[in-house]
């Protein structure tokens, strides 16, 4: 198997000028006077075209504030972050974003669900809806299009939400914590499927967790957030070949960069799952 | 712990009947005077002469009119005040007060003074079935808009979703539980105003034909009409729970159909 994503080398090749996702120096204040409680410090970091980046750091971390600003829902206090060169000053329509949850609509069938961007964004009904049930026989939803969210288990309705997620084809998908709700085993598999979604995609993925496995197990780069506030303490590539199985994990390499990652938070005096 | 099938069915019936027999004997042993305390037989033979007459129906016609009216009215007028409370903080801000008040207020008592201001036809019965059946319904659509979900709201944001198309394909349907139940209340609610109004002064009309019969002491008369009352509130009830199921299919929350908790006044 040999390494189909070697980022450190594409970003050379590439430069800048593929960077789907500038922040530079972003910070984010809640409150005011006595009572401001930053949650981010100083945010600097690059997404490339095509890069799956995974941040890593325990509850309260504020990585979800930094996933609401790249999605526009948010504005920093201090900083900036850039979509395709483009300032995000408010929500965008090349992105997709998953939630922790599924949040789907249960009053819509699974592939009105996947439908709901083409229908707040008045996109073509008709190429979407192919687009749509492509989508759900690749997540191995075929013959579920006309189910409801209530009928499928946890996993399937998460598979829904990032199928959802992809429909317009985003410049980046965001995803906080999607597996976050779902067993241990079940979230193994979805991280498989999730690899293998992307890697026939190559769509640029923005990945938070806060499951050191899980992050290391996806990324093709890891950034260690420490908490309160928010920071970037270690930024580095993991370089496992792909397509990465479970087997994977119990690896001396993969070891290794879990170990680095729980070195970068622990310097920080922050405990970790 | 309760038995269900035919037999069960059967049963119940049996018990009813029991029931009734029970009274009919009371009053015969008892020799209780029809114009106190009538006996079953007598109800229905007062309810066959009264529909078999055509009086009934025709001041049935009226009183279902006035209800059904005054109903739509009544929630067309709450929907849309909801919508526009649930919407709008500056609305609500100055619309409070008299919400509060109007709400705390038993809106029966207003019914005298509709009848005055709209006279002795169905007008005055048609408003007064419409304020009283007003309020849960916009109490409900308030609650059921302002009920979405923050992540359903992120999600529809992170689309650039405008905010008419937030409401219109997440907050109105995730607020039809909510309406629906407004709507079941509201139903029974109408009924009451239009019943109460025509009892205070009519020309025609089911409350109408009670308070005649109540001056002639025509007890059996009104236990008959009581009848006829019941039955309606329940066909207009299970008339909205239809509705509501073939609207609500993806709603489990009341599968079980739990007669809602109903709250409110009047």
């Amino acid at each position: 198997m040999d390494p189909i994503v070697d980022p450190s080398a594409r970003r050379v090749s590439q430069g800048q000028a593929a960077d789907v996702i500038a922040v530079r120096e972003l910070s984010l204040t809640y409150g005011r006077g006595a009572a401001r409680i930053a949650a981010l410090r100083d945010i600097s970091f690059r997404i490339a075209d095509g890069e799956l980046v995974v941040v890593v750091g325990p509850s309260g971390c504020g990585k979800s504030t930094l996933l609401k600003i790249l999605a526009g829902l948010l504005s920093p206090t201090e900083g900036a972050a850039e979509l395709k060169g483009q300032p995000i000053t408010g929500p965008r329509r090349d992105i997709g974003v998953v939630f922790q949850t599924p949040v789907l609509f249960p009053w819509r069938t699974v592939v009105g669900n996947v439908m709901l961007p083409a229908d707040v964004q008045r996109l073509d009904r008709g190429a979407m809806q192919r687009r749509a049930l492509d989508l759900l026989g690749q997540v191995g939803l075929g013959g579920f299009e006309r189910r409801y969210p209530r009928e499928l288990s946890g996993g399937m309705q998460q598979r829904v939400g990032i199928v959802r997620a992809l429909l317009h084809d985003p410049a980046i998908l965001l995803m906080d914590e999607p597996f976050g709700a779902l067993d241990a085993m079940t979230r193994e598999t979805m991280n498989v499927e999730l690899q293998r979604i992307w890697m026939a995609r190559r769509t640029t993925v923005l990945f938070i967790t806060h499951s050191i496995a899980e992050a290391v197990f996806l990324a093709d780069r890891v950034i260690v957030l420490t908490p309160r506030p928010g920071a970037i303490s270690d930024q580095f590539e993991v370089e496992l070949p792909r397509p990465r199985t479970l087997e994977v994990m119990n690896t001396e390499r993969f070891g290794h960069h879990v170990r680095r990652v729980r070195a970068a938070l622990n310097a920080q005096g922050a405990g970790l799952e | 712990m309760i038995r269900r099938g035919p037999w069960a069915f059967v049963l119940r019936l049996i018990f009813l009947a029991a029931l009734a027999a029970l009274w009919e004997a009371a009053v015969v042993y008892f020799e209780l005077p029809a114009y106190v305390v009538p006996a079953p037989s007598k109800v229905a033979y007062a309810l066959y002469q009264g529909i078999e007459s055509e009086v009934y129906t025709a001041h049935l016609y009226v009183t279902v009119s006035e209800t059904l009216l005054g109903f739509a009215l009544g929630c067309v007028l709450a929907f849309v005040l909801g919508s526009v409370i649930a919407l709008s903080r500056t609305v609500e801000y100055y619309l409070q007060p008299l919400v509060v008040m109007f709400q705390a207020m038993p809106k029966v008592a207003l019914i005298p003074i509709m009848v005055i201001w709209f006279g002795l036809g169905m007008t005055s019965k048609v408003v007064s079935a419409a304020l009283v059946a007003f309020f849960p319904l916009m109490v409900n659509t308030i609650v059921g808009l302002r009920s979405a979900d923050e992540d359903r709201v992120n999600l529809m944001r992170s689309l650039a979703a405008s905010r008419w198309q937030i409401f219109r394909m997440l907050q109105l349907p995730g607020a039809m539980p909510y309406v629906f139940a407004g709507l079941e209340i509201a139903m029974i609610f109408a009924l009451i105003g239009a019943i109460v109004a025509e009892l205070i002064g009519a020309e025609k009309g089911l409350g109408m034909l009670m308070q005649s019969m109540n001056f002639n002491m025509d007890v059996a008369g009104q236990f008959s009409i009581l009848f006829i009352l019941a039955i309606l509130g329940l066909i207009l009830n299970e008339f909205i729970s239809i509705v509501r199921r073939r609207v609500l299919f993806w709603d489990r929350s009341r599968d079980a159909d739990v007669p809602s908790a109903r709250k409110g006044d009047s």
